[in-house]
């Protein structure tokens, strides 16, 4: 280490194409889950709203799997799906992400006051068209908050993916680390960074688009 | 494939009984470690989270940190550290007071600021001054909440300290991270099993603790039908 700079500017200059490949795997790996999750945790959470018994013991489970550590889950599934396998990452981030995105969809579900459902059957309107039309607005800026948590950390953990052959930017880390040589690393915890505030970003700006009467979805 | 056959060989091997790599010396490395960085984190964002939940000053600085601080991937960080500083415990220790830290800083913040309005215009009506105001009344009103962050941080670290044994340092990681290099699953398997139990049972533990710090008549809001209703502190908690 001694004499070597943090960045090496050179070497970041002669290697744009690699890490923009590896940044592109990366978002991937991450947000991929995040939006089957997000498939998952909608029709769950509307299921958790109709038979509310079905919630306190899914939330429980999916407590438990929340404190799974990343790492561990990678290696236990590897004599199913194999070693450097995409679906050896992507399937324990998809479970973090519902684990995050049902309580919010279900709190979201949950703020229609009883008085408006009540006013839109009464204006005639069917189960499914009040959903489309008065619950799922209403969830939409819980939704969108959920989902920016899910994504940022769904991006930090894939890194972790590398110690089991795939994880995007995370290769960097174990490639300075072998090499002793901390441009890489330097270079891949910026571009998980940006990769995230970047998917952050987009998030909210499309929860204004979406739901532009929200107060609460950008505040957080 | 079988998983009960390797769990059987993990605990079996005589290595994981006594002596530098039992099974005994790696929980407590781990939990060493876990303590250790919540101790550095706690130590400035407790105090730093419940003056800004108080004023209400540098919540938007801090929300905006605490997303960068979430998207800091921890791999990242120990590997640095470690060219940077030499293997040893403050190189895995910074990364891991760097997760520990937003959680405990954001349930902080929240917890006092939930304290009802009407309540700390009493407290400070009745002649209390304002760090009075802050450390009797709000601190037990936000005590749940700053629970539920800590809960948050442990069980976070507790899985995060795996990654330290990549950077040469002990705990339940050497495990995981000697079994995939040697190739030897059963070895894997067994940290792997062992950091999931520490993780529950944190979890657990804090369970009950939240249970118990509820102040009696604030903390869980009660619905018309008498049923506590912890719907909104979930949610809060998820995003803590």
């Amino acid at each position: 280490m001694d004499g070597e700079p943090l960045v090496r500017w050179p070497w970041i200059g002669s290697h744009l194409a690699y890490l923009s490949s590896l940044t592109a795997d990366h978002a991937v790996i991450a947000l991929v889950p995040v939006a089957v999750a997000l498939a998952l945790a909608v029709p769950l959470g509307l299921a958790c709203t109709r038979f509310p018994r079905l919630y306190q013991p899914l939330a429980a489970v999916f407590n438990v799997v929340y404190a799974l550590p990343s790492l561990a889950v990678f290696v236990v599934l590897i004599p199913y799906t194999g070693l450097a396998e995409m679906a050896t990452v992507m399937i324990p981030l998809t479970f973090y992400a519902v684990a995050v995105l049902l309580p919010t969809t279900v709190d979201g579900l949950r703020t229609v006051p009883d008085p408006v459902r009540q006013a839109a059957t009464a204006m005639g309107y069917g189960p499914w068209h009040r959903l489309a039309a008065v619950e799922l607005p209403a969830a939409l800026p819980f939704l969108v908050a959920g989902l920016r948590v899910a994504a940022v950390s769904s991006i930090s953990l894939a890194a972790v993916g590398a110690l089991i052959g795939r994880g995007g930017l995370g290769y960097l880390f174990i490639d300075g680390f072998q090499r002793t040589f901390p441009t890489p690393i330097v270079a891949g915890i910026v571009l998980v960074v940006l990769l995230a505030l970047a998917v952050d970003l987009l998030l909210v700006l499309a929860g204004r688009l979406l739901a532009p009467w929200a107060t609460r979805g950008g505040a957080r | 494939m079988n998983w009960l056959a390797w769990i059987n060989d993990f605990l079996a091997d005589p290595a994981h009984h006594a002596g530098p790599d039992s099974i005994a010396v790696r929980v407590s490395e781990h939990l060493a470690f876990t303590a250790q960085a919540l101790f550095w984190a706690a130590l400035p964002a407790v105090p730093l989270g419940l003056l800004i939940g108080y004023t209400g000053r540098g919540v938007v600085a801090v929300t905006a940190l605490t997303g960068i601080a979430r998207a800091l991937p921890t791999l990242g960080l120990v590997t640095l550290a470690v060219l940077l500083v030499g293997v040893g415990e403050l190189s895995v220790l910074v990364p891991l007071v760097a997760l520990a830290a937003p959680p405990l800083l954001v349930a902080a913040a929240e917890g006092v600021r939930s304290t009802d309005p009407e309540v700390r215009d009493a407290a400070r009506g009745i002649g209390l001054s304002h760090p009075q105001t802050l450390l009797r009344v709000c601190l037990p009103t936000a005590l749940p909440t700053l629970l539920a962050g800590l809960r948050t941080a442990t069980v976070q670290v507790i899985a995060t300290a795996t990654i330290a044994a990549y950077a040469g340092l002990g705990g339940l990681g050497r495990y995981v991270v000697d079994g995939l290099a040697t190739r030897n699953f059963a070895t894997t398997l067994g940290g792997a099993l062992l950091v999931v139990l520490l993780a529950v049972a944190a979890q657990l533990l804090f369970a009950v603790l939240i249970r118990a710090a509820e102040p009696p008549g604030t903390g869980a809001a009660r619905t018309p039908t008498g049923r506590t209703d912890r719907s909104t502190r979930t949610h809060h908690e998820e995003l803590i």
